[in-house]
């Protein structure tokens, strides 16, 4: 049974949450999603995962299900989600427009500040996140665009503020914030994936470990099991990382 | 009160909070109905989604506080975002906990509330007027710690919808969320409502009763009234509509269709269009 490169990422992006026990796991992204439900049913059992909304279901859910009666074991509305980012029991993995060598995320915007040549979201949660939570990044498309020198407005703090910036997880590689003075390092590459490739597909120059980079590990055949029959039947991962 | 009554009663250069969020359970029949008024130079304060956008489509708004503006299903609100990129609003930008804060803070009456949130972000950098408070006890590690002090929302007006609402002005919710509408409520001089229905006497749990009577100054019953957001359970989101809006914002010509059809009418005109 091979893997995909989606069904790669989704054990990367699950094995962000390794070891965190019983804290809320909250993802932005497909890839992320399926990661977080698919360490609470393999090798993190104690996570909490929503529904998408303000439910905490009782089971981990399929992509895009609801949690349906008796499904339901807590709720948690955006001000509970709050609370509970300044209370710290949760691991979010965000998105980012640009991320920085030193691991600043930014969703606000792109260009001068009164006149925004790209207005984007705006800061959302990513001050709080970054500032208070562990903080894992989802990034599925790796590009120059996204990995820049300098972010124009800094939505996530970066390493030296943030509580714990723990992993990147692109569609090309794992990263992490080891490198000299806690800037990005290129941990793994994805199976089929050029180390050359990621750092031509990056704005700055990336550490490396001294060991020398590695592959990232292939899913289980369990772990593709669950992912493919009970996760995502569907196969929405595939649309956002394409084969 | 009509959405027109409510609309009237607003003045130029008002903060004005908007509850709900994103694109979900906005008080969209009331701000289809500012958008109607001649009313202008609002200071939008708002878990931004749709209302905040078609008030800047509309020219009403001379700035925006919120910690986002998204229309959720699609991720960067168009009318907003032209705005910004031609310059024509300010943003005061912060985190979505410093902005519960600042919420906070108006309906308890406190000049602020402090939060380590912000400190290495670039907030404090774009919001200048943002002071930092020194704690006056040590924290765990000796230390005190110095907090940013998160300055009230004071609003001159609130405009929410919710499911359910009785005459004298108190509301229901009935969905999964209650959004931070009762925090919108708590932090305006007068609070404007409006509900799917009018009803005599509420059905449900008293933990669904959100908003009651005594912060809330006018009641409108606008059935539909949060389209084209969602208001479960009353109603899910209409996508396509919220498609349909999105491209029209973009391209000029589609607009002057979409606001003479959709925005240029009363409410029940509306609600007549967009189910045709």
């Amino acid at each position: 049974m091979t893997a995909t490169r989606a069904e790669v990422c989704v054990t990367a992006c699950a094995d962000a949450w390794r070891g965190d026990g019983e804290v809320l796991a909250a993802a932005m992204g497909v890839c992320s999603v399926l990661g977080a439900r698919l360490a609470r049913l393999t090798f993190e059992p104690d996570l909490l995962t929503t529904d998408g909304g303000p439910l905490l279901s009782r089971e981990a859910l399929p992509w895009g299900a609801e949690a349906g009666p008796g499904g339901v074991e807590g709720w948690l509305p955006f001000r509970d989600h709050l609370w509970l980012v300044l209370h710290g029991r949760r691991h979010v993995m965000m998105g980012a427009s640009q991320l920085d060598r030193h691991g600043r995320s930014n969703i606000s915007a792109v260009g001068d500040r009164e006149q925004p040549r790209s207005q984007l979201l705006g800061v959302r949660g990513a001050p709080g996140n970054t500032l208070c939570n562990p903080t894992s990044y989802w990034i599925p498309k790796h590009s120059r665009r996204v990995f820049v020198e300098e972010v124009d407005m800094v939505s996530g703090v970066g390493a030296e503020d943030a509580y714990d910036l723990r992993r990147v997880v692109t569609d090309l590689a794992v990263l992490d914030l080891g490198g000299p003075d806690r800037t990005v390092r290129l941990l793994s590459v994805h199976p089929g994936v050029a180390e050359e490739e990621v750092h031509e597909r990056t704005g700055f120059d990336l550490a490396v470990p001294e060991g020398g980079v590695g592959v990232t590990r292939e899913p289980s055949a369990e772990e593709l099991r669950v992912l493919r029959e009970v996760l995502d039947p569907d196969g929405v991962r595939e649309k956002e990382v394409p084969a | 009160m009509t959405p027109d009554e409510i609309a009237g009663s607003l003045s130029d250069g008002m903060t004005v909070g908007i509850g709900g969020w994103g694109s979900r359970r906005k008080p969209m029949a009331l701000v289809r109905a500012v958008c109607r008024s001649p009313v202008r130079d609002l200071t939008v304060v708002s878990y931004g989604g749709p209302d905040v956008g078609l008030l800047c489509a509309l020219g009403k708004v001379r700035r925006v506080v919120a910690p986002f503006v998204t229309l959720d299903t699609v991720p960067l609100e168009p009318a907003f975002r032209a705005a910004r990129q031609n310059g024509e609003i300010a943003f005061t930008e912060y985190d979505e906990g410093m902005f519960l804060f600042g919420l906070l803070a108006a309906a308890h009456r406190l000049p602020f509330l402090p939060t380590p949130v912000g400190r290495g972000s670039d907030v404090l950098r774009v919001n200048p007027e943002l002071r930092t408070v020194r704690s006056p006890y040590p924290s765990p590690g000796g230390e005190p710690e110095d907090l940013v002090a998160v300055p009230a929302l004071h609003l001159d007006a609130a405009l929410v919808h919710v499911n359910r609402a009785d005459r004298r002005g108190n509301g229901q919710y009935l969905g999964p969320d209650p959004y931070m509408d009762d925090l919108f409520a708590k932090a305006a001089e007068r609070t404007y409502l409006s509900c799917e229905r009018l009803v005599d006497a509420f059905d449900g749990p008293p933990q669904s009763l959100l908003i009651n009577r005594a912060t809330v100054s006018g009641v409108a019953e606008t059935p539909g009234g949060a389209h084209f957001t969602s208001c479960e359970p009353d109603g899910p989101r209409d996508e396509a509509f919220q498609r349909r809006y999105a491209e029209a914002v973009r391209d000029p010509q589609l607009w002057e269709g979409f606001r003479a059809r959709f925005v240029d009418v009363d409410e029940p005109a509306y609600q007549r269009e967009v189910t045709r």
